[in-house]
This record gives C-alpha cells, structure tokens and sequence, in this order.
C-alpha cells in the first residue's frame, strides 16, 4: 500500500494506483475527458494534468502511477492555470452550438467548460470544420464538435472487439471516422455516443426529440436476452423517447447491447394494440374490458368444460414477466389444463423431469471473464448474448482459452483457441470426443448409461477434440495450470436443438469430468424465471411442441407471436388457424394473431410491473415507467380479472407484489432461488445415438433484432446492416453440388411448405447445413429450425 | 543523378573523424572500406571474448557519450535502464528519422559508413541481449535507404549479423524500415509505434522504452551518431573518446550547417569548438554579409541573435550558458537579410503541419500559433498578438504528451525574445522591416 | 488487385517482424503499393489491410497520417519540394516559382497531361543541399538552380 496525499487529504492506495483513481476514491473530482476507466488510459485530452510535488510540469491524472508519499495538488495555482489553458484549446475550435445540439444539459465539455473556461475566446481566427460522417441508424454524428478524445475509438476496439473507427489523418485535420462509407455495425455501438463526452456522436432515433431536463428518468431492466441489464427509460409527455445503461458492474457494466437500447421505439410503434378485440363472423370489432374478458372466459370455460382441459394449451413468452407466466400458470391449472410451456423454441423435451432444479448459467454473470477455459456449445455469442460475449472477450483478452462447438463460424471478434465447426448432428460426436479424451486425460470414468458408454466406445477421438479437452483440463504449451477456472456453456442453437439431450448430458458429464461450471446461458430475460414458476407443462400435460403438433381447441397466448416465436412456424400458424379459440394477450396487433378470436392489449415492460429473473438467477422487480397507452393493461391485472371472471380461486391480487409474494411463498426470493437453480440431472439419459444423417439440416437461427416483438418493431434497429432480407445460406460446396450459384434464388422447402429465397455462399457453414433465419415473416411457412430442409433451383 | 548529389563537406582534420571513418576512400559505404579501418574487430573480439556487458557499459559511460539526436541523455545510463533477465525478445532501435530542419546528419552516416552503424548497434545489441534490431529510416531519403539495405545484406553474409554468430551462441538480426513523411516520428515512442505499423503518435511515459518497447518489450532507442560512435570508444577507450571533447561533452560532434553560409554540409570536429571556429569551416557567411541569428541546434531550440551565440562553445553546456541548447547539433545560419517575422511563420507552419493531433494543446495550439503568425505577415497584426503568441507558446510547452509541443513553443517565444522590435515594426507597418516588402 | 512482384516484395518486409505481428509490415505495404499503382485508392487501401490482416480503418489511419501516401491520384511524376527553414533561407522560393512559372501550375495541382504534380514538402533530412526537392519519394535533388530544374524537366520528358 502506498500513503499519498491529494489536496491535503491523506489517502491509503494500492500499487499502480493512478492518480485520477486515488482522487475518484476520495470524492476529489479531477475534470476529464478521454480518461474512462473501462477504456485504455490515452492520456489526450490533458484535461486531468494535475501539479505534483517536486515534478516541474503538471501531469495527467489519468497515467500517472501514485509513488509513496507523492503529493498532489489538484487545485493550486499551477494545476488549475494548466486546466483553463487545455479548455481553451479545447473550446477554439469547438463550434458552441449548444443550443442546437443533443448533448446540451448533459454535455461534459459544457459542464466542466462553467468551470474552467473563460467568458470570452480570445481565439479570433478561422475555425475548424469537418464533415459529418454516415455510420448507421443509431448513432448520429456532428464531427465538428469531435474533441478527438478517441473514447469511440477505443470503445469499438477494445470492447466491441473490432476496430470500426478511426481517427484519420493528422494534426488539427485529424478527424474521427469509419473506413470511407462504412457504418459501425458493433452490436455494442450505442455505446459510444454515451461515452461521446461532446455531442459529437449522439443518438440518431433521440435527434431533436427532447432536451435532457424535460426527461424523467425511471430505472428498469431490459426485457430481452438474459442477461437482466439494468436501464434507465427517458420519459416526455408519457412516451418513451430513449433508454440508457444503469451502471451495475456485476451484470452490464456501463453498458448496454443496442438491442437493449434501441427496441424502446418499436414501444412506439403503429402497431400497438389500444383496445381489447373480439372477432366476430370473421371481422375484428374494438370493445371494452368487460365485454372482451366475459368473452373470453365464457369461450376458455364453454371449451375446456365441454372438452376437457386437455384441449386448452397456454403458450407464455419467456420475456414475460415471473408475474405474467405465475398466473398463466394458475389459469391452466385452474381450467384443468397441464399444457403450458414458454420454452417456445425448443425441440427436444426428453430432459423434462430429468433434472434437478432450474436451469441456469451456472456462475455469476462477472465470473466469465475470470475464468481460464472456456467452452461455448451452440451458441452464435454475439447474435444471442451481446454483453455477455464482452465478458467472455475479455477473459480472452486477458488469456483464456475460448473452445467453440458450433454449427456456424461467424466471427465472435475475439480469439478461438479451438473450434469445431460441424453439422448439428456432428455436434453431439464432437462433445462425446471430448468426453473420452478428458476421460483418458483425468483417468477418471463416470457411470454412464449404456447407450453413452457405447458411443464412447465407437467413437475415434479426433486431434481437435483431443486439444479441447486438454485445454479445459488445464494444459499448456508450457506450464499447465494446476486449477483452471472453466466454464462449460450451451448456448441459444444448443437449446433448440434437436439432440439437446445429448448435447446436455455430454457436456455436463464432461464438466462433473474436469470440475467446471456448467452453465445455460438462457435466451430471454426471463427464460429462468418462468421456469421457477412452474410455467411447465405437468407430468401429463404437452409441451410447447406437442401442443402445437398436437393441435389444441383453444389456446391461451400470452405475448406470444406464435408463428415468429415458435420453433416450428408452419405447424405453429395452423395450430392458431384451426383452433375454435385463440385468446391472445398482445401488445402488437399483428399478423400473426390474425386467427385469433380475443386480442388484450398487454402493457409492455415500460408500462407495467413485474419481475425478471435473469440467467444468474437474479431476480430484478421493476415498476412501471410510463402509463399504459390508451386501454392497455399490465398483463398481472387482465391475468387477474380474466381470473376472477372465470370464478377461479387464488386471484385476489391488488398488485404484482402480492403475485411476487405468492410466487416465493412469503420467503426472501434469494432463499427460493438458491434452492432451486440447479443444472444436474438426476440421472444419466440413454441417448439417441442412430440418427438420419445424409439430409440437409435447417439451421433456424433467430437474428438478434427479432427476438422479440418489442424488437422486431423498432425501426432503428430494422434499418441496421444487420438486418437483412433472410437468405439460404450454404457451403460453397454444397452450392456446387445443388447446382446453385452464389446469389441465385432457390426454393427452400421444409415439409409441405416452401419459400423463394436467395442462396448465399457461406463458407463458415458445414456440409450438409442450410441456414434460414427464423422469426422473420418471410420464412414464417417453414417447419423445424433445425429440421430437415430441401433445396432446389428456383 | 550523380551530377545532382551532395559533395561531402568534412573537415579535413582525420583525428576528429570518428563516425565518418570511411570518407577518403573510393566506395567508403562499402563493407572493404569499413573493414579497411578497423572495422567489426570490436564486435568480434567482445563476442568471441566474451567480454562481459557491464564492462562495455562502463566505457561507454566513461566515454560521456550523450544521446547525439538532440536529447543529450548519457547513453551509458540508458543502456543500463534495460532489463538484464527478460524472458522473451528484447529489441534494439536506431532512429535515423531526421526531420528536424536543419538536420541531416545520420543521412551522412548511413550512406557513407553504414557498417559502423551496423556494428555499433550489433555491440550494443550483445551488450543489451537484444535479439532483434530496426534502423528506422527517414522515409525521404530513399536511396540511403537502399544504400542501408545493401549494407546489412553485405554485412548478413559476412557474418556480422545473423544467427550464431562467430560461432557463438550470439545472435542478432537487423532489419532496415522506414518512415513515410511525419516528423513526430523522430520521438522514440512515436517512433516504436510507427514500427508497429501504426500512426506515429508519442505514447506516454512511463513507461519507457527500456521495459514497454517495440510489440511491448524492452527496448533501447538511440540516435544513428550514438551508435556509431560506439565501436570507435571500444576500440579506443572511453576515455579517449571523452578526451576528444571537453568536459560534460565528450567525443565529435557531427554539426549540420545549413542556411546561409558559403559551404553547408556536415562537420565532424571536437565538441567545445568555438562557434566561430565552426562557422570559419563551413566557409563563414555567405556573400560576404553579416551574421544576424543563428539556431544552434534545430528549430526546437532557441534562436541566438549573432551577439549571443559569436562567443560561444559548440557542445552541451557551452551553448546552454549562451541561452540556447545543442540539440542534435543542426545549426541554422541566418545572415541580415533575413525577416524574423517570416521566418517564424514558415517555422511555425512545419510545427502546426507535423502536429500528430493526439493530445489537444498541440493540436490546437500549434495552428492558433500558425495562424496568428501568418496574419501578422500578411499584415493585419495587433499588437495584443505578441502577447497572445507568448502566452498561447507558454500555453502548450510541458503541457503536451511528447517534446513537440515545447519544440513548437520554443521558436515563438524565442523569435518574440530576441527580435520583439522586428516584429512590432511589422505589426505596425504591414511590412517587414528588413525586407520592406509584404507577404 | 496488386501484382505478384508487389506481393512478394510485401512479403519481404513481413519476414522483418514476428509472426504475430503483421500490421507492422503496413507502412512498407503501402509504400509498395503505392510505386506500383501510383497512389492508393481506398480500394487499394483496404486491399494492403486485408492481405495484412487488419481492419481496413487501421491502413486507412496510416496511409493518411503520413505525408508521403498519395490518397489522390498524382502524375506521373510528383515533385514535392521542401521549403521549410533551411531551404527557404536558400531561395526555394525561387525553385518554386520557376517550377509553377515552367509547369504552369501550383501545388497540389497536376499538368493537364498528366505529367507531372508538384507537392510542397516538410523537411527531408538533407538541408545541406538547400533547396532541394524529390521525384516520386525516391529521388533526391539537391543544390537546385533555375537551370538544373530546367535540366531535370528536360530529362523527365
């Protein structure tokens, strides 16, 4: 520990503590502008140089390492004359057109200018100007007000991983930009107008819409991958006009994906349900609460009394709220009915029952980016889990060894040690590789069942293999570690797919093999939660599958688009088509929903409370932010009331605390949820091990801008690069065999149904895959994500 | 093209010849010339000998050997700042980037004793367990570069650099790179980082070199004329080499004189040499006329009005006394037609131009400085502008991530100095006062 | 997109620098493609990055900070001359004036036929043979008069 002073005040820091860090710790505000402590210290701006004793000229704050007994005078003389002469350098070329620019009231040049600048330039020569540049649908630029503090620059590529930005040229002409006409395309990109300390990049969907003080700022959480990223939602005359990061280190840091930022304008969107709905004889009619829920309930009560529960199935968005999928629940059970699911895009149920609690990560959200090994199973990180992928690029950056088993290579933006890319069959031979290599390596065998033992038996150990296990049992080119942190995940493609079984039961038994954690790393903001609440079928009852394949007289969906959100689209839209009652709680009147017969407009995240329950099993309650738009309703409420008019018992709930309260049983929700995450199967599955494999496989991605409905109705994030209109994309390979040009269209088939689409040369691709993207409604008539698939010439 | 080359200016005293050793001789850049002179005994007698690193730092510290590219930090000491034990590659930097006007030195050097650069640099490699060198080449003068390249290709199948070398477990490969038209690089960090293929912008320090260097290992950086001397002190002793200058300067200098005198060129003489020595040999004033100023060291030192610098000595302290610095010896002559305000302005302009744009009062500074000097020129000066200029100049010096920023407020504040009269005359009259005529 | 005597010239410079280490080899990379092209376009550019492995931006950073990178295309011959202090103190205005007055343009302009581009230079390192310029970044002329210049034009024809 080292003793220093700051402005008198005696302060006690640890080795290679900087100065601006000791002052930070102290409350001693040193003003700065390319000083982050998320970014690499640039040391540019000079606006943090502070007097040192014994140092003749001032230094930055920001790179200078305290020595013992150093003192420092942030304050005197010499620190704050070097101060004001930076900010006038900095102000001479600065256009001052704060009252035209976004960053005005939040500007930190602004700010620390009432400080430190003069009431007058005395810089009387031509200013600089400099063109603004185009990169993309979120992020709007003002170069002339750039400071060149570089914080965007080093933002993209040391924590978005790629360096998209650029500062070009040299001297006063040094200017920010992107390679000529190229727009950022980082899935993290928003943050760099947040880290912007000027206005010079500020965000294009805010532009001109509010100035910062006329904004009230609620906190809440982001509702859609699993991360449960804590937000701010900037509120004007009750609309939503743009959300930022809460800073909470131990789950987004300061930051947020762009996916979370930027999905509040699809809040906004025309398609937003204002009135319950009831079809009749074809032709939809706006109608009151009372009206719509009597209906409702009278048709659920007619069909599941005449019919038996069985016929009713209840399908609940895994980002809904716990409180939206507990009463869901209480709904099905109370109608008779075992068939509810929010597991809406996952194939493979034979786990059901298999394991001991709710599946989860595995570890705490910060515990990636200490871990030494890492192996990834079926998951496109960036497209699933944005920030989490961060972490992960981080324990990279700071030496992990990352392993992927994937069925597509796209760049993750950080260094793979190994990978196996394969056809999602391949997959399971690839883990069961990895399991017998790290058998041979830990000279440890586990019980297995007989169809794995005989797998294990069959199987040849390839070198890749061989080097995976290694490199998660610890050993190294030169020194091995002697207890390596590793981290066993499956993610996204993992859990719809089609031998997720086995994908399971390998990776887990390979993890139990080396002592790792082993983890889920759940697809939406409450994947988890709605697993804690039962949100399940019951032992006889059908899965999110089955009561789908198996159609259903009546339906009960709650924020769901089935044929978007669904693993099997085609199967879902007829299931919805033919059912005698379909009622939907949805904000979005939507295409999708056109076969229902009620449609209940459900408040959206901003407009209600509730609670998520994200993948490290934190569970995050948050209030409304704004009143629902025009007759929408928190779900809880329409959940409560469709309830209480079906005379069930146990809806006496004046607020969804006292629903929180009913799901956790009056105990603290941590106590709950400790006991009940648990990724271990109670017993060891047989596994399929014979399976067609010379067929082309679908691989039924969902894209990151449309995951959900709120996401798939933000126009920013639509207008984005990436976004794009979906294609068959294929292994040069397989195109040559299928006589198909790169670019041509072809006819894509799955079942009875098929789709015209372009073909794409896809040379990340194995084999024998064809990638269709799911969730969008150009491919809403085909089958399976991961199903068979045909391809032809068009 | 060789009707267009530069004759050599040397001074004729052969005793003073220590990194110009060649000169005299039919092809003196070639190999046979350097051998002809002794050449590459030293490194072979410390590596077969295996003489041992601290007794090679010892004479070079002995010798008083200070950096020649303008710093003056004793190079014995920077050697002993590396790291002795390091696992992994250390790194060996020689910065021939002279972009400093005035400035053309280590040019002589490598295009007519390339082989004493190359042997000076393998000896400081040995010493420093350095396993791979960069000669980092001013990217304007490409045909030296070239005469470089031939010389470590020539020097490559001798054996002087390479694997294994006199049989040895020694080895040391250099390689030549070079810049492409950015002054700052002549700043060692900017330097390393333009080695790594980025832009040449300074890094902060620390940490330094000698632990953060080139792809983040320890490196040591030295001037072209430092390591060439070096074969020459072990050959002859650090003493010697001290001897031939005077006190707290040890060795020759090679000063570039430029400017306007009869004979400019490069001259290798004892440090401590009387300016007017020096000025005798480069043939004195051109056209008969008067001396009126003189930048002793290259435009990031003081400009001397003729009355300041005509009494002083050519090394370290002799022309820090006279209120000035040495540099990297680049001295500037200016005779009495020259206008000071102009001058400055084109001073200014290259300061403003080879700003980097990394840290902001560089950045700013350098083309507020530019633009209110060339207003002036063109005659709507005020007269709050010197003041202005003064305290803009104060402004950025030590303020700045590198040296440039104290280089670019150096000229303005001592042009202002010295000359303040000429400038007050041009501010009033929209004209100069020695010329008579606007911009 | 560059030739193969270009490649492998780049491939030279690579063996200069570690494995792990290629974005080192840009400056001479672009320097090659820049004598082989005449100057680099940003298609040209982003080609050196892709066969260096670095973001386009990161080439694109260098080829603009350093002078001597022509982002514009040039004559056939550039002739960039120094008139920075030592140069200036020997006339280079003089040079400059001759060269404008011969060629009949200014700087940062090129001959209609494409001949030649006249380019006004920071210090070369070589003011001991004030006023000088170079042809093409490669060629140094020194002690310049009136009649070399014209002598060296002549020669350029």
């Amino acid at each position: 520990m080292l003793n220093i002073e700051i402005d008198g005040k005696a302060v006690e820091v640890d080795h290679g503590t900087t100065i601006i860090d000791a002052a930070d710790k102290l409350g001693i505000a040193i003003p700065r502008f390319c000083y982050h402590k998320k970014l690499s210290v640039a040391a540019n701006c000079r606006m943090c140089l502070v007097q040192v004793e014994k140092f003749a000229k001032p230094l930055p704050a920001c790179a200078t390492p305290v020595a013992d007994g150093m003192k420092i005078f942030t304050r005197s003389k010499a620190a704050v004359e070097a101060q004001k002469s930076v900010m006038e350098f900095l102000l001479i070329n600065h256009p001052l057109d704060c009252p035209i620019c976004d960053q005005g009231g939040e500007c930190d040049l602004q700010d620390i200018a009432v400080a430190y600048g003069a009431p007058a330039s005395r810089y009387a020569e031509e200013k600089r100007v400099v063109l603004n540049k185009n990169i993309g649908p979120l992020v709007s630029t003002d170069m002339t007000r750039c400071i060149q503090c570089t914080r965007c620059v080093r933002f993209l590529k040391e924590v978005g991983g790629m360096m998209e930005l650029g500062m070009v040229g040299r001297g006063e002409h040094a200017e920010i930009t992107a390679y000529v006409d190229k727009s950022v395309n980082s899935e993290l990109s928003g943050n760099i107008i947040d880290l912007c300390p000027v206005g010079a990049l500020t965000s294009k969907p805010f532009r001109y819409k509010a100035r910062t003080w006329e904004l009230t700022r609620r906190p809440s959480i982001a509702p859609h991958d699993g991360l449960g990223s804590q937000i701010e939602v900037h509120i004007k005359d009750g609309k939503v006009l743009r959300v930022l990061p809460r800073e909470k280190e131990s789950i987004n840091e300061c930051w947020l994906s762009d996916r979370d930022r930027f999905s509040y304008e699809g809040l906004n969107s025309p398609d937003r349900l204002t009135v319950p709905m009831i079809k009749h004889h074809g032709e939809w009619h706006e109608t009151d609460w009372k009206t719509a829920l009597e209906f409702a309930a009278g048709q659920l009560k007619d069909i599941t009394s005449a019919e038996g529960g069985e016929q009713l199935g209840v399908l609940v968005s895994p980002n809904s709220t716990m409180e939206e999928a507990y009463l869901a629940k209480e709904i099905a059970h109370g109608l008779g009915s075992d068939n509810l699911d929010y597991r809406l895009r996952q194939t493979d149920f034979r786990l059901d029952g298999k394991r001991m609690g709710t599946p989860w990560m595995g570890c705490n959200i910060p515990d990636l980016q200490e871990m030494d090994r890492i192996l990834v199973i079926g998951s496109n990180l960036r497209n699933e889990h944005p920030l989490l992928a961060n972490r992960i690029r981080k324990a990279v950056a700071l030496g992990a060894e990352l392993s992927l088993v994937n069925p597509m290579d796209d760049d993750q933006l950080m260094a793979v040690k190994h990978k196996a890319i394969c056809t999602p069959n391949d997959m399971v031979n690839v883990l069961a590789q990895i399991l017998k290599a790290m058998s041979g390596l830990q000279r440890l065998s586990l019980c297995l069942p007989k169809s794995l033992n005989d797998l294990l038996e069959t199987v040849r150990v390839w070198e890749n293999s061989q080097a995976m296990a290694e490199s998660l049992a610890g050993l190294g080119k030169e020194v091995d570690l002697v207890s390596p942190r590793t981290g066993i995940f499956l993610g996204n493609i993992a859990q719809s797919h089609p031998r997720f079984t086995e994908l399971y039961s390998l990776a887990e038994a390979i993890a139990s093999l080396c002592g790792a954690t082993f983890g889920i790393l759940s697809p939406a903001a409450n994947s988890t939660g709605a697993h804690l609440v039962g949100a399940l079928p019951g032992e006889h009852g059908l899965n999110a599958k089955a009561m789908l394949k198996s159609p259903r007289k009546a339906y009960l969906l709650v924020n769901v688009e089935p044929e978007l959100d669904c693993h099997h689209a085609a199967q879902a839209r007829q299931a919805i088509a033919e059912a005698e009652c379909v009622i939907a709680l949805t904000a979005y009147k939507s295409e999708a929903l056109e076969h229902a017969d009620v449609l209940l407009p459900i408040a959206p995240f901003t407009e209600t409370s509730g609670t998520y329950m994200s993948m490290e099993g934190r569970v995050q309650s948050f209030t409304a932010v704004t009143k629902p738009l025009g007759e929408c309703r928190p779900g809880w409420k329409i959940l409560r009331v469709l309830g209480n008019t079906l005379g069930l018992s146990g809806f006496d709930f004046d607020s969804s605390e006292q629903v929180k309260n009913a799901i956790f049983g009056g105990q603290k929700p941590s106590t709950v949820v400790w006991n009940s995450l648990n990724n271990n199967l109670r017993e060891l599955i047989e596994i399929q091990v014979k399976i067609k494999s010379n067929v082309l496989q679908r691989l039924g991605e969902v894209p990151q801008f449309q995951s959900d409905a709120i996401v798939r109705r933000s126009p920013p994030l639509q207008k984005t690069r990436a976004v794009q209109a979906p294609v068959a994309a294929m292994h040069s390979q397989l195109l040559t065999e299928l006589g198909l040009d790169d670019g041509e269209m072809v006819t894509v088939k799955q079942g009875v149904a098929s789709v015209l689409l372009k073909a794409k040369r896809d040379d990340g691709l194995p084999h024998g895959v064809v990638r269709v993207p799911t969730a969008m409604p150009v491919t809403s008539l085909l089958g399976d994500l991961m199903g068979e698939i045909e391809v032809t010439r068009a | 093209m060789a009707a267009f080359d530069t004759p050599v200016q040397h001074r004729s005293d052969k005793e003073a010849l220590v990194c110009l050793r060649t000169l005299g001789q039919p092809d003196p850049a070639s190999l046979q010339a350097y051998l002809n002179v002794g050449g590459y005994k030293q490194l072979q007698r410390l590596v077969q000998d295996k003489v041992k690193a601290t007794d090679v730092i010892t004479q070079v510290k002995l010798s008083g050997l200070r950096g020649r590219g303008g710093a003056g930090f004793p190079t014995g000491l920077k050697w002993s700042f590396m790291p002795r034990y390091y696992d992994g590659t250390k790194y060996l930097v020689c910065n021939t980037d002279e972009g400093e006007p005035g400035t053309f030195k280590d040019r002589d050097i490598i295009r007519y004793n390339p082989h004493q650069l190359i042997e000076g640099m393998a000896i400081a490699a040995y010493t420093l367990g350095a396993r791979v060198g960069y000669n980092y080449i001013h990217g304007e003068i490409w045909q030296d570069y070239e005469i470089f390249e031939r010389a470590l290709d020539e020097a490559r199948a001798a054996g002087f650099i390479g694997e294994n070398l006199f049989n040895t477990t020694f080895s040391f490969d250099l390689y030549a790179v070079h810049g492409y038209g950015a002054y700052i690089c002549g700043e060692e960090t900017a330097l390393i980082e333009s080695i790594e293929g980025k832009k040449g912008q300074p890094r902060f320090k620390p940490p330094f070199p000698a632990s953060y260097g080139v792809f983040g290992k320890p490196t040591n950086v030295n001037n072209t004329e430092s390591y060439t001397s070096i074969p020459w002190i072990l050959e002859h002793g650090g003493d010697a080499f001290q001897a031939l200058g005077v006190p707290n300067s040890g060795g020759t200098k090679l000063f570039s004189v430029s400017g306007h005198v009869e004979r400019p060129g490069n001259y290798e003489v004892r440090m401590g040499m009387p300016f007017t020595e020096l000025l005798d040999i480069a043939g004195g004033v051109w056209k008969g006329r008067q001396l009126k100023a003189v930048i002793p060291g290259g435009p990031s030192t003081a400009v001397m009005p003729a009355a300041a610098i005509m009494g002083a000595t050519m090394d370290y302290d002799g022309l820090s006394k006279a209120g000035s610095s040495l540099g990297a010896g680049s001295m500037i002559v200016m005779d009495e037609t020259t206008c000071m305000v102009k001058t400055l302005k084109r001073l200014s302009y290259f300061f403003y131009e080879e700003s980097c744009g990394q840290c902001t009062p560089c950045r700013e500074g350098t083309g507020w400085l530019y633009r209110v000097v060339k207003r002036i020129v063109e005659g709507e000066g005020r007269m709050g502008d010197l003041d202005l200029l003064t305290d803009v100049s104060s402004n950025i010096s030590g303020r700045t991530i590198c040296a440039l920023g104290d280089a670019a407020a150096t000229p303005v504040l001592s042009f202002i100095k010295h000359f303040r009269p000429e400038f007050e005359y041009y501010i009033q009259h929209g004209k100069s006062m020695v010329t008579g005529k606007a911009e | 997109m560059l030739s193969q005597e270009s490649l492998a010239k780049i491939d030279r410079e690579l063996t200069k620098y570690p494995a792990d280490h290629r974005q080192a080899a840009v400056m001479s990379a672009l320097r090659i493609a820049q004598d082989e092209k005449g100057w680099l376009s940003k298609d040209t550019v982003a080609f050196v990055a892709e066969y260096l492995g670095i973001p386009p931006i990161a080439a694109l950073e260098v080829a603009s900070f350093y002078n001597m990178y022509e982002l514009e295309p040039v004559g056939q011959y550039k002739i960039t001359v120094c008139t920075n202090i030592s140069c200036m103190l020997r006339d280079s205005d003089v040079i400059v004036d001759h060269l404008q007055e011969r060629l009949g343009i200014g700087f940062n302009e090129t001959t209609p036929d494409g001949k030649f581009t006249l380019k006004e230079g920071e210090c070369m390192g070589c003011c001991g043979g004030a006023p000088l310029f170079h042809i093409n970044n490669k060629r140094m002329c020194e002690f310049l008069t009136k009649e070399k210049v014209d002598a060296i034009l002549e020669e350029l024809k």
